[in-house]
């Protein structure tokens, strides 16, 4: 992990992950793996959670459920200034109220953001805590500050860090930009705006620390056990030995909770001077301020095109903006997807004074996609040309445009034809705008890539009791995506189990080591591994059966909890018999290794939309849409269907509705809750076809099996506003479409 | 809420509620000697001392009879996380904006993070953990599991409580229908098209038996 620093005092975690994320040409394992073509029982199929009748009945843990004896709460005081020099801290009256255990100072200097930590309390209750904040007193001298973009690139604008407020931070360049627009026939440039989103986890961001000596245990909603573990012990200062991180269930992260928090910290502190459990849970309006975003964008696309459809050359230039932290790197999927000779990038970040932005769901490519997708409908309309055959047309088959290495699997082909047929393509207005009437209707589409590839080093033991029973243990979280489910899945595939005879154990960090759950790494990390310490733990059966049948190893059968002979099938032992004679319990540790160098590992998907747009109200509805994504080998489908379904609400309410707004006189966030702040909800929602390329990557890992999380989350912001452009014939290249927005453009159609 | 301020009022409201208490408040300087010492007690603006009054209440939750002393400020959400332990029942916004605290009072849906306990007082709540009966899982929540209707799950038990509310007395639910009655329930995983499908299943299967 390689941290590219701007500054030493910028948050970078965007770029820390970005990097963790992506494909990187790791270090080829000895043996390679190479994944079965066997037809699976259970893998592939759809398998309810294991854990399901827990989470029904409201017994499913999380970080907000836990209690523990003398717990106290705690509670930070949040500076409400964008910009300010703390002076004197007063805490001496919260101290002296009844029911508080511990009163800390957190920040001396200066403020950058509102909503930044300047003071902490633990208390009895969460009232007590509430009342004790009221009694700090604290003198601010207020400074000068910018919380928009615009407000901070102006000039003489008030500076965020000591550096300026905009700065390079990426640059490409891949053969003649110039001479690609000489050569194109026509010549486009647009403008493409997405605004900063907030998280919003249901599960708003929480710790609870408790020491036993010099030992600490947090529990924390978190997406990254270890991640949280290492980084605490380096703020302390303690080993990581002494540290335990557990996670139970999370209420949704997103990218928000991948490293290691400041409450983290604080509630430790505030727990060590207690001498008491203390948790801290976030409020919504903290979750506005403090946990992160998603960068803006302001990318400008110029691009050229011959007039059958050839790209020659595209040239993006992004502004974007992640608060005090970095913003993201929005170029990747215009320098990766399409075939492409001359490419050039510049990408600046904006500094403000608003909290600082951290990964969300696909970081960049949301963004990134929005402006290429809809930059390449409009071009295909200049040349007269079908938008999905101008992307057919442009097909790449190696990475970096056509330039760089082959994919290892893509089949955004089968994509673009099977999700096409599905929504009825040849119905769309073969003319963006096409017919009158106050509601009109339209096609869109648009494709997308992401990574989605495992970790290697990923680790996962099989444990098999003297009583039988069998258990998958790994340090992985689940993040609601059915990381359980389909752990068990994998196992009882391999055993000859069902998914629910397997106890499955996540989520401390006594378990075996597994990266973050982020960047659609999950899967690929964790099954090959469970799958690896399976396979070793039948081999291990079969040779210690055969023995006890007398036959030959090579002959032996796990099925329903039995070994037996697969030419005389009565002739069995059960687990349970044959573990008994184990000396002791017996474990098999499974690695992933990783995959072979010299190819591109990426995920692709298409979707398509289909949208009614009100032109009086500038109303925006989107009725249908098809999702066909190319993932490997499907899991669990039921629980990949789930994470389709949700990346498409969520880019529905990217598209329409979601937008933080920050207000340059206070220099606060103005709708930092769920009702002014708003998301999609159960009206806003069409129907959704979710559809799976049968396509196994031949070389990724023993499974073939990619990551899920992020690329549903890609295209579909795209694809509506690709719809409303062919429903309503001009295009907004704002995100979100609002009414206004949709007005305003439909004005400018009128005027030109 | 909505559904309930439509009711005929009972008792008083919410809003009668704290009129009465900071008018009260702000005028009592002093400590009254009846009320206990760890009283929550801070200054307001006006160098006075706000005071939280407290109130006997008896509650039936999940079929069990339970008796308490709660603050005025106290909210039904408060009394069934911390009181009752049932944390099934969650606090996500804690504003009434997304339904993750959603509980039947008196079998109709409520949000209990903007519930005073006070207004509970001698009513029948049910929670999620008081949906199971003897072990069986209620048709609703059989459905979210076989149809994968949730994610992380954090906002599946208000959600539930929501859908259960529904077909109590709509038992054969439009789509629409049922996306007007759970447009109170956010879902930040953004299950809800997997939830329509869950709760017409759990329809079908509360006809059948």
């Amino acid at each position: 992990m390689k941290k590219k620093e701007l500054e030493p005092e910028i948050e970078d975690l965007n770029l820390l992950y970005y990097e963790e994320f992506k494909d990187k040409e790791t270090e080829e394992p000895e043996v390679l793996p190479t994944p079965e073509g066997e037809e699976f029982k259970i893998i592939g199929k759809s398998t309810p959670r294991i854990d399901g009748k827990r989470i029904v009945t409201g017994n499913a843990p999380f970080t907000h459920d836990i209690k523990l004896r003398g717990m106290l709460q705690g509670k930070i005081l949040r500076c409400p200034h964008a910009c300010a020099e703390v002076g004197s801290v007063d805490l001496s009256q919260a101290r002296n109220l009844p029911g508080v255990h511990a009163v800390i100072q957190l920040q001396k200097g200066q403020v950058k953001y509102a909503g930044e930590q300047v003071a902490a309390v633990a208390a009895v209750d969460e009232n007590s805590a509430d009342d004790a904040l009221k009694l700090i007193k604290v003198v601010y001298k207020p400074l000068p500050f910018a919380v928009t973009e615009e407000k901070a690139r102006e000039e003489g604008a008030p500076r965020v860090h000591k550096s300026a407020n905009v700065q390079k931070f990426n640059e490409y360049n891949r053969g003649d930009i110039e001479m690609g627009f000489k050569k194109a026939d026509v010549v486009l440039e647009n403008t493409y705006k997405t605004a900063v989103e907030i998280h919003h986890t249901a599960e708003t961001h929480g710790s609870l620390a408790k020491w036993e000596g010099d030992r600490l245990t947090i529990w924390d909603s978190t997406q990254a056990i270890f991640n949280v573990r290492d980084s605490l012990a380096r703020e302390l200062q303690i080993p990581a030995s002494k540290i335990k991180v557990i996670k139970t269930y999370m209420g949704g992260g997103f990218g928000s909770k991948l490293g290691l928090n400041d409450y983290t910290i604080v509630a430790a502190l505030l727990a060590k001077e207690a001498k008491k459990p203390v948790k801290i849970i976030l409020s919504r309006k903290e979750n506005s301020l403090c946990v992160g975003n998603r960068p803006s964008s302001l990318q400008t696309i110029k691009g050229g095109v011959k007039k059958d459809g050839t790209i020659m050359a595209l040239y993006l230039k992004n502004y974007t903006c992640g608060g005090i932290g970095r913003g993201d790197r929005c170029s990747e999927p215009l320098i990766d997807i399409y075939k492409c000779p001359n490419v050039k990038v510049e990408e600046f970040t904006i500094f403000t004074n608003t909290g600082a932005s951290r990964p969300t769901r696909a970081p960049g490519h949301v963004q990134g996609t929005f402006a290429l997708e809809g930059f390449l409908d409009e071009l295909a309309n200049e040349i007269g040309m079908d938008p999905l055959e101008l992307r057919m047309k442009n097909y790449a088959q190696k990475n970096l445009g056509d330039t760089g290495i082959p994919y290892s699997s893509k089949g955004l082909d089968e994509c673009y034809q099977m999700g096409a047929k599905k929504i009825g393509w040849k119905n769309r207005n073969k003319k963006p705008g096409k017919g009158n009437g106050k509601i009109r209707k339209g096609l869109g589409m648009a494709s997308q890539i992401w990574w989605g590839v495992g970790r290697p080093g990923t680790l996962a033991d099989i444990k098999l009791h003297r009583d039988g029973s069998v258990e998958v243990v790994s340090g992985t979280q689940d993040l609601g995506t059915g990381t359980r489910t389909y752990m068990a899945t994998v196992a009882a595939e391999t055993l000859g189990l069902r998914p629910e005879d397997i106890t499955v154990k996540i989520g401390e960090t006594v378990y075996p080591w597994c990266g973050s759950s982020g960047g659609s790494t999950t899967t690929p990390s964790i099954a090959p591994a469970v799958r690896d310490a399976a396979l070793k733990a039948a081999d291990y059966l079969k040779n210690r059966a055969a023995r006890e049948l007398d036959i030959n190893a090579d002959d032996v059968i796990l099925g329903n909890k039995k070994l037996f002979d697969k030419n005389n099938p009565a002739h069995s032992i059960s687990f349970k018999d044959l573990f008994r004679e184990f000396r002791r319990e017996q474990v098999f540790h499974g690695e992933y290794t990783g995959r072979p160098s010299g190819f591109a590992y990426n995920t692709f998907g298409a979707h398509f939309a289909e949208v009614e747009v009100d032109t009086e109200s500038g109303q925006i509805k989107v009725l249908n849409v098809v999702a066909v994504h190319e993932v490997g080998r499907v899991i669990n489908k039921l629980t990949a269907e789930s994470q389709v379904v949700g990346g498409i609400t969520q880019g529905v309410s990217t598209a329409l509705f979601e937008e933080r707004v920050m207000d340059n006189t206070t220099g606060t966030v103005t709708n930092p809750n769920l009702r002014d702040y708003k998301i999609a909800t159960s009206f806003d929602i069409p129907k959704i076809v979710t559809l799976f390329v049968d396509m196994i990557d031949p070389r990724i890992n023993i499974l073939g099996c990619k990551g899920i999380g992020e690329p549903p989350r890609i295209p579909i912001a795209a694809a509506v506003a690709n719809a409303v452009y062919n429903a309503v014939g001009v295009h907004i290249r704002e995100i979100p479409m609002t009414p206004d927005k949709v007005l305003r453009a439909l004005k400018r159609k009128e005027v030109t | 809420m909505e559904r309930d301020k439509k009711k005929k009022r009972k008792t008083f409201t919410r809003r009668d509620f704290i009129k009465g208490i900071s008018g009260g408040a702000l005028s009592a300087a002093v400590v009254p000697e009846f009320l206990p010492k760890d009283l929550h007690a801070l200054p307001s603006k006006q160098g006075k001392i706000l005071l939280y009054s407290k109130k006997q209440i008896t509650l039936t939750v999940n079929e069990k009879n339970y008796s308490f002393e709660v603050e005025s400020r106290e909210t039904l959400l408060h009394v069934i996380r911390e009181r009752l332990n049932l944390t099934g029942t969650k606090k996500t916004c804690a504003r009434g904006e997304c339904g993750g605290c959603t509980v039947l009072l008196e079998g109709r849906p409520v949000y209990s993070c903007l519930f005073l306990a006070v207004r509970a007082d001698r009513k029948r709540v049910t929670t999620i953990e008081g949906l199971a009966t003897k072990g069986k899982l209620h048709p609703v929540q059989q459905a979210f599991i076989n149809k994968d209707a949730y994610q992380c799950g954090f906002c599946t038990p208000g959600i539930i409580m929501s859908s259960v509310a529904l077909l109590n007395k709509n038992k054969i639910p439009e789509i629409e229908e049922i996306k007007e009655a759970l447009s109170g329930n956010l879902c930040r995983c953004g299950n809800y098209f997997k939830i329509y499908e869950a709760v017409s299943a759990a329809s079908r299967s509360m006809r059948r038996s």
